[in-house]
């Protein structure tokens, strides 16, 4: 019936064309319907994800530069890869890349683990504690480059004004931004700031998943609190625990807009991170070849070691 | 040569980004103007209202604060885009420019028009429209011209107190410096010393990292202790020239100014963090580009009778550090006929001196040697100097590697405390050489 009507609804309308159209695709088979269906996207997909990937493979081989494209490109072979990666310079923008990635992760793991345990409790006013917790992640990182630049500032900023209330010290004794020492703490304190509630609310998910009824047997069988967060909670949450860890290391990995407002690599090169050396070979001297080779690196390197951490995940989650 | 980052503040703001249009006639047509969006800028929007009136043609101006010009300009001239019809750019730019085909050789319009580069100062001729440098080859009428030059708070200078106490430490009277040596003593004199009630520093420097501060800052003292980009007499030879001995005393000298006499957090400091420091009276001496000067002197906190000017003291020579651009003509613009009319009018004698009056830096013979010239702004004759002496940093095609090379090894002495000035100035070399050894140069 359903047929019916709709092969009359298209025969009296103004098309007569639909009609044949609706026909022929009446005698296709399920198969090609679903690639008739799938190819627009699959098409979307080459276009702007993996042509431009092979494309970047292409150039990296090359010496190609994006503002002398009338120039001849010559093929350089595996050169731009031997270059970085024996570069020093690139060796330690990879450090302070994994100094950074490193702290953040775990400082963000830790706090917003903490964080969700104590929000799961329902205590009372903690639907507003959340939205308050949440807000930092809701901040364009624009914005919180520029809001802790001014409190990072050692003669007005709050920050060194607190610090130095707590430690005795002159409030401008120290420098967070200027500091070799201080300043790539500085970064990974704004970044924690900013996505720590991100992972709390993973976490806050992964502790909402685990029933109720296994508590309620485990208090049957007298577990004490403490046993009940190592046997039951943390094993439970922890495939949660673990996709946080793996969004904001890959996140972290890529970071490039706090660095860039907060030190623009400095002092010297002390928080220059992969992405900003990208960043300056790519669009401020127009190193396209080189450039490509060492996203590709980057890339490898991410691609690697996220899927080594996915199998890792998934044989947690199937325990 | 001038800047990547920040003009920004109220002097940016009053443009901001974005196209902006003065009344054109309906029927004409309308060319667009890109530049940076700082006070020069509203002073050409005014000029140009002249040029719409003489020749119906409309003007269109994109303006984009300085912390984004050299990104989105670069851009769309290596994108070929349109956008803009006349591109006042950085002066590094032309060696690119013109090697990449992106911007109009104006020789042949030149010559046809009658405008003569004589008719301008050699170093903005030189440095906004030469490529190769000191050939005649031009791809730019020099427009704005700039040079990095110092201000300082007279009304403190002239303190009796402060005068007494200066006399007291150092013997002599406390005066515009004439050496660089004068000007870290004046700097380390206010440093920390309770004026009005308030803590005060002594100088507000280059520290930026990210873009062209440091290297902006920097050369200011490596060009007065004998530093050179190269062997004058062999091209791209650098040794002994970039790293020479008086070049290593600049660089010390530059580090010893930062670690004595700036305010606490200034590591990252650029233009618009010196126009904060002075305007918010944190600070006796400035380091910044002669453009701002104007817009300082009509301050209504530091302007006035409390401010003072002078170009870069001297060392064992003296020179400073080259700002300003040229306007060209882009290679991929629709409306070159029209563009080249905008130039042709630009260049004319009364339009200049109308150009200076609004607050634009001409570059000019006709209003520069004019002998009214030097009374006719209290930063007017320091800026006639600082031109006699500019000097500009690499305008190579490459120029933006060479650029983050100095950045970063400048930056780790200077700032992080990383190696000594000699080393900083060898490695500078070794990066130099690996960047035009890439670029096929010999030396």
């Amino acid at each position: 019936m359903n047929d019916l009507s709709a092969s009359s609804r298209i025969t009296y309308g103004a098309v007569p064309v639909q009609a044949a159209v609706v026909r022929r695709i009446r005698g296709l088979s399920d198969k090609v319907l679903a690639w008739l269906f799938i190819t627009p996207t699959i098409v979307l997909l080459l276009a702007i994800n993996i042509f431009p990937l092979v494309w970047t493979i292409y150039l990296s081989f090359t010496n190609y530069r994006a503002n002398r494209a009338n120039a001849p490109v010559k093929w350089l072979g595996i050169d731009w890869y031997q270059t970085i990666l024996t570069d020093p310079d690139i060796w330690a923008a990879m450090q302070v890349t994994a100094h950074f990635v490193f702290w953040t992760v775990v400082i963000e793991t830790v706090i917003g683990f903490g964080l969700a345990f104590l929000i799961d409790k329902k205590f009372r006013g903690h639907g507003m504690w959340t939205t308050i917790i949440l807000l930092p992640m809701m901040l364009s990182p624009a914005v919180v480059g520029n809001f802790w630049t001014f409190l990072y500032q050692p003669q007005i900023g709050l920050f060194n004004y607190v610090v130095g209330f707590l430690t005795g010290r002159s409030a401008s004794s120290f420098q967070m931004l200027g500091d070799v020492t201080l300043s790539p703490w500085a970064i990974v304190i704004v970044d924690a700031w900013m996505w720590t509630p991100y992972v709390m609310l993973i976490c806050l998910a992964g502790l909402r998943s685990i029933p109720d009824y296994i508590y309620e047997a485990a208090e049957v069988d007298r577990a004490s609190k403490w046993r009940q967060f190592w046997s039951i909670t943390l094993p439970m949450a922890l495939p949660f625990i673990m996709l946080a860890v793996l969004f904001r290391g890959i996140e972290n990995f890529k970071m490039f807009d706090m660095v860039n407002l907060l030190t623009g690599g400095g002092p010297g090169s002390t928080t220059e991170v992969a992405s900003i050396t990208l960043k300056r070979a790519a669009f401020e001297s127009w190193r396209t070849g080189y450039s490509s080779a060492f996203a590709i690196i980057l890339f490898v390197t991410v691609f690697g070691l996220a899927n080594i951490y996915v199998k890792a995940l998934n044989r947690v989650k199937s325990r | 040569m001038k800047a990547l980052l920040v003009a920004g503040g109220a002097l940016g703001a009053v443009l901001g980004s974005g196209a902006m249009t003065t009344p054109a006639q309906a029927q004409g047509k309308t060319i667009t103007l890109c530049w940076a969006a700082w006070d020069p800028a509203n002073a050409l929007v005014e000029l140009s209202k002249d040029f719409t009136t003489k020749t119906g043609i409309g003007m269109k101006f994109e303006f984009v604060p300085w912390t984004n010009y050299a990104d989105r300009f670069l851009n769309e001239l290596n994108s070929r885009g349109s956008l803009c019809d006349l591109l006042i750019g950085d002066s590094q730019w032309i060696g690119g420019a013109a090697e990449n085909g992106q911007y109009v050789k104006l020789n042949d319009f030149f010559k046809k028009e009658g405008i003569s580069m004589d008719d301008y100062m050699p170093a903005t001729v030189v440095g906004y429209a030469q490529w190769p440098k000191n050939t005649p080859n031009y791809w730019a009428l020099p427009a704005m011209g700039d040079a990095v030059g110092w201000t300082y708070r007279k009304d403190w200078f002239a303190r009796p107190d402060v005068q007494k106490d200066f006399k007291a430490k150092y013997g002599r009277d406390l005066a515009v410096p004439k050496t660089l040596d004068e000007l870290r003593d004046i700097a380390q004199f206010f440093q920390g010393r309770e004026i009005d009630g308030k803590k005060v520093y002594g100088a507000s420097i280059y520290t930026e990292r990210g873009s062209e501060g440091i290297t902006m800052g920097v050369s200011n003292y490596l060009y007065d202790y004998g530093f050179k980009y190269q062997d004058p007499n062999k091209p791209y030879a650098m040794d002994g020239f970039v790293n020479s001995p008086g070049a290593v005393k600049g660089l010390e000298a530059y580090k010893e100014l930062y670690k004595c006499c700036t305010p606490p957090g200034a590591s990252n400091s650029y233009m618009s963090e010196g126009l904060d420091a002075f305007k918010s009276g944190q600070v006796a001496l400035q380091m910044n580009f002669f453009a701002f000067f104007p817009g300082l002197h009509k301050d209504p906190n530091v302007g006035g009778d409390k401010i003072g000017f002078f170009s870069n003291p001297a060392a064992t020579t003296r020179a400073t550090q080259l700002g300003g651009q040229g306007i060209s003509v882009v290679s991929y613009s629709k409306n070159q006929g029209e563009a080249l009319q905008y130039i042709k009018w630009f260049a004319g004698g009364d339009v200049q001196k109308k150009w200076w009056a609004l607050g634009g830096y001409s570059c000019a013979k006709s209003v520069l040697n004019d002998p009214s010239f030097p009374d006719s702004a209290p930063f007017a004759k320091e800026f006639l100097t600082s031109m006699g002496m500019v000097v500009d940093f690499w305008a190579e095609p490459s120029y933006a590697q060479l650029l983050q090379a100095e950045q970063k090894r400048v930056h780790d002495y200077v700032v992080a405390d990383k190696g000594t000035a000699q080393e900083a100035l060898d490695g500078l070399v070794k990066d130099w050489k690996a960047i035009f050894k890439e670029e096929g140069k010999k030396f």
